[in-house]
């Protein structure tokens, strides 16, 4: 009783924080912080945000094995909608603000523009996991749930494949997501390869 | 005739800033007077600044072109810059500019020229008479700002130095000191920054040379003490602190051609047509209209058509992108 007490209470605490990249946008936009150019401001935060929660989900599985404590799982699905979350508001920034519901410049940015393509990609893989995020679906799906959610990986990919194509030149960025999203991978590979040793 | 060199950086105290009100208004009197006098060419009276304390540029005439657009912001135009020297962050100039030495600054002109030359920044300014342009300057990255440059022709520099008759490009090349301009010390870039123009765009009239902004000298973020300014090319063409110019028989290859060719062309002309492979260039933000504001389509050669499509007649504009 008194532990799953306190795992709703870090579940709440987990929750509020997460929605910090709305609380932190909201301040700079109050205080007239947004500089010269607000929208791509906006537009990037969210997809910087969206990065960073699809890493902390990633990282959930990886920080079970290395702790031996399987509570870490448990926030894995909230983290993942959270990635859902920010990368459609990333996307309703794209569609609402930036392009002002201009659907035929749009249509033609995404068929054009490859890192506009594979972040809709992305956003189109995310789209399943999310729904199938409920108890009912895990229960229903068993085993297909569990391939179906491999697509995060593939999600990973496009995702930071849109990230280094939109960049121009200075790739750091996008090079420390990706030393991120290569090592948390790497992590599940070396622990599942050396248990494989250990059975031999 | 002589540029203060008081540093213009970050610092500046806000009791020094036109502001953009009073300037569009001082703009107003001007023209109206131009109006009353039936002259246009009464607008470009000199016009001194009238502030006290703000001694910044020599006598110049202000601009007669006008946009639609209001004037972008001081304040973005100098917070939101393309300038790799400082680093690859659109703030970073407006951080560490202030690090560079504008003074004493000089310019050599070489290459295929009757006479080889080196003029400091105050031979430069005699060479011709200062004007505001107002200009739009359009990057490749998709937006926009309305800027009121002080510079004079390319044209006066170039003819300083007398052009021979196998020059056909100039190679514009900007200032190398890793230890003023923080963002030289790491490879981003092949520097020296330089940039390119036939023979013929860099004397048109549109081609200016702009050492202040706003009424006031060039910040350093912005380009200071001299800088290129080519309206109907995107802005990465306009190189910033340049220290050499050199005239040349063959195109000269540009900083941004050797890091992305398929990307960056020489010609580099604003064309709506013609996308680059990041950027739709059929529409830009307008940097400075608020948030709510949607984008504005973007004009063949930057709306400077007129001015400068006889350059490129005949020319296969998808191809000498």
């Amino acid at each position: 009783m008194h532990l799953q007490l306190k795992l709703a209470t870090t579940k709440k605490l987990v929750f509020v924080l997460a929605l910090w990249p709305l609380v932190s946008i909201g301040l700079q936009a109050y205080f007239d912080q947004l500089g010269a150019n607000p929208v791509e401001l906006i537009e990037r935060h969210f997809g910087k945000w969206t990065l960073i929660f699809l890493c902390l989900t990633l990282a959930m599985t990886p920080l079970r094995k290395l702790t031996h404590n399987g509570q870490w799982v448990l926030y894995r699905r909230m983290l993942g909608l959270f990635v859902f979350f920010y990368s459609t508001v990333h996307l309703l920034c794209y569609v609402g603000i930036d392009y002002q519901f201009a659907w035929q410049d749009m249509k033609d940015d995404i068929l054009k523009h490859r890192y506009v393509l594979v972040g809709f990609l992305a956003w189109l893989l995310l789209i399943p996991l999310a729904l199938t995020s409920t108890k009912k679906m895990i229960a229903r799906l068993r085993t297909k749930w569990k391939k179906l959610h491999r697509l995060v990986y593939v999600i990973a990919i496009l995702g930071l494949l849109h990230f280094f194509w939109l960049i121009k030149k200075d790739m750091t960025q996008p090079l420390i997501f990706t030393g991120v999203i290569v090592v948390l991978l790497a992590l599940r590979i070396d622990s599942s390869a050396f248990k494989a040793k250990k059975s031999t | 005739m002589l540029i203060l060199n008081k540093p213009m950086g970050t610092d500046i105290p806000s009791s020094q800033i036109t502001p953009e009100a009073i300037y569009q208004e001082r703009r107003l009197f001007f023209k109206s007077l131009g109006i009353a006098a039936g002259s246009m060419a009464f607008l470009a009276a000199t016009a001194r600044q009238s502030l006290a304390g703000m001694t910044a540029l020599p006598d110049f005439m202000r601009a007669n072109n006008h946009l639609s657009d209001a004037l972008t912001p001081f304040k973005h135009i100098t917070s939101y810059n393309n300038y790799y020297e400082f680093g690859t962050s659109k703030s970073d100039p407006a951080e560490y500019a202030h690090t560079l030495k504008t003074d004493p600054w000089s310019i050599t002109i070489e290459g295929e020229v009757a006479k080889p030359i080196t003029l400091s920044l105050d031979d430069i300014l005699k060479l011709a008479p200062l004007e505001e342009r107002i200009y739009r300057l359009r990057c490749v990255e998709g937006w926009s700002m309305v800027v009121p440059w002080v510079g004079i022709p390319l044209s006066a520099l170039l003819k300083k130095a007398n052009p021979n008759g196998n020059a056909k490009y100039v190679e514009l090349i900007s200032v190398q000191r890793p230890s003023e301009m923080v963002g030289q010390r790491s490879n981003i870039l092949d520097w020296p920054y330089n940039e390119g123009l036939r023979l013929d765009e860099a004397m048109h009239p549109l081609t200016i040379m702009a050492v202040g902004l706003y009424g006031k000298v060039l910040p350093n973020q912005n380009g200071a003490p001299i800088r290129l300014v080519v309206p109907w090319k995107y802005g990465f063409k306009s190189a910033k602190a340049i220290v050499k110019i050199k005239l040349t028989e063959k195109m000269p290859v540009t900083s941004w051609m050797k890091a992305n060719s398929n990307e960056y062309g020489f010609y580099a002309n604003v064309n709506p047509e013609v996308d680059h492979p990041r950027w739709s260039q059929a529409t830009e933000r307008g940097i400075g209209d608020g948030f709510l504001s949607k984008r504005r389509k973007t004009e063949m050669f930057n709306g400077y058509a007129k001015e400068v499509e006889s350059l490129y007649r005949g020319m296969d504009l998808r191809r000498y992108f």
